[in-house]
């Protein structure tokens, strides 16, 4: 088997693992680590579902071998709650916005939209409208067609992330 | 859903990457390069893609640049599309890039996607190819005989192919910064935002007061590969852009096509798409052109 040794700091904690090089990271988050908040939908970039933030930028992890990654910082959707427990921002202005049914999509949405929040703190530009935040979100799938509360809830929380 | 095995490489220089490309792999089939890994991780998944050996040029330094240096816009094969997408140089130097990469599926793929990495696969639904045959890029390469420079016009050979040789890589791309006057535009129509565009136009117009000067007009998804739309372009040239100069460039353009009918559209519908597409590309690049004028 073709393995490789990689180190990878996920949620800041550091790991060392061997992984066949044919991996890909989300398997890797998954299976490894045993990170299972990153959801696998389609396992080829259209679902948005594995979505995750690779040193400061969100990325597929569905589309990344785990090789690739090494001596990468990311984060998952187990990294965004906060230390003491309490929900992200994000997080929490989905719940309020009843931003899910199934679930299944909603690591990969609160992701997405975390990333879109950490941006605007960086003072970068953000989608400003609905019809923008669709556009930016249409790489979420979401089969319970729930979109209207997820931009309710993308809304609400890039207006409360402020510009640090 | 998952990708057959295969032997993988990391060089860190582009001599080493060459070599490990012209090695051929101990038991036969096929190398290839990983650069931002959003079309090829997806085909390795699908296994659509077996390649026997994987060379993964995101360690090799030196290929994140941007610069712009005597009139000459220069992009390293591994700039990110999100980065080239948010800079400055290139929004001025090439505003046709800096319009047709919003385009490419969504943030996510682009914060990977590379700009040289979707110009050699060469999908010809895709943006950026498009962009460079309309611009007339060079591609330069450097391989087992050195560094060479390919023109747009000669890169592209057909269906995901291109006149690189088994054993070159791409390592940048250079186009032309576009003189006062001149604006550019990219329209393409897809079922949902991100996903593979019907047709594209990429238009790029320099005018004189009202009369166009230059014109420069590509076609993606109507044929194997990017088409340059010359007959429009000289349709155009020393008319203003009114409503007849338009409908001739779009007849000019579209007389010749014969794309192909699939699931996503008719060839009947892609040509009348790219009419369409062409006139509203067209005139939006000649309202930029007057504006930056």
């Amino acid at each position: 088997m073709n393995t490789r040794e990689i180190t990878v700091t996920v949620n800041g904690r550091r790991h060392t693992r061997t992984v066949e090089v044919r991996r890909t990271l989300a398997d890797f988050l998954r299976e490894d680590l045993g990170l299972t908040g990153t959801h696998l939908g389609c396992e080829h970039g259209v679902c948005g579902a594995c979505t995750v933030i690779i040193d400061g930028v969100t990325a597929r992890s569905c589309l990344q071998l785990a090789v690739q990654a090494d001596g990468a910082e990311i984060t998952t959707v187990e990294g965004v709650t906060l230390p003491d427990g309490e929900l992200h921002p994000v997080q929490e202005a989905l719940r309020d916005s009843h931003a899910f049914q199934c679930g299944f999509c909603t690591p990969g949405f609160v992701m997405a939209i975390y990333g879109m929040c950490e941006e605007k703190k960086a003072g970068k530009p953000v989608p400003c409208s609905r019809a923008e935040l669709r556009e930016e979100l249409s790489g979420n799938i979401c089969r319970c067609s729930g979109y209207q509360q997820i931009i309710d809830g993308a809304e609400a929380a890039l207006a409360a992330a402020k510009e640090a | 859903m998952k990708p057959a095995a295969f032997d993988y490489q990391s060089p860190t220089s582009i001599a080493e990457a060459v070599q490990m490309l012209a090695e051929p792999p101990e038991d036969g089939g096929d190398v290839k390069v990983l650069a931002g890994g959003q079309s090829l991780v997806p085909l390795l998944s699908l296994r659509l893609a077996t390649p026997a050996r994987i060379v993964d040029i995101n360690r090799i330094p030196g290929l994140t640049g941007i610069s712009e240096e005597g009139g000459v816009l220069t992009l390293g094969a591994l700039v990110r599309q999100r980065t080239a997408e948010h800079s400055d140089v290139v929004a001025r130097a090439c505003p046709l890039m800096a319009a047709a990469i919003p385009h490419i599926g969504h943030t996510a793929i682009r914060n990977r996607g590379t700009i040289g990495g979707s110009i050699a696969h060469a999908d010809s639904a895709a943006e950026l190819p498009t962009v460079a045959l309309c611009l007339d890029a060079e591609m330069v390469a450097h391989g087992s005989n050195g560094e060479r420079t390919i023109p747009a016009a000669e890169f592209f050979t057909g269906f995901f192919s291109t006149a690189l040789a088994e054993d070159e890589i791409l390592t940048a791309v250079r186009v032309r910064s576009v003189a006062p006057g001149t604006g550019a535009a990219y329209e393409e129509l897809a079922r949902r935002h991100g996903d593979f565009a019907m047709v594209g136009v990429a238009a790029q117009v320099r005018l004189d007061g009202d009369t166009v000067t230059e014109a420069r007009i590509a076609l993606s998804g109507v044929d194997a590969q990017p088409v340059r739309a010359s007959k429009a372009e000289a349709a155009l040239v020393g008319h203003t852009v009114d409503e007849q100069t338009l409908s001739a460039a779009a007849d000019a353009a579209t007389a010749d096509l014969h794309p192909a009918s699939d699931l996503h559209a008719s060839a009947a519908y892609r040509k009348h798409l790219a009419g369409v597409l062409i006139r509203r590309a067209v005139r939006n690049a000649a309202t930029r052109a007057k504006e930056s004028a």
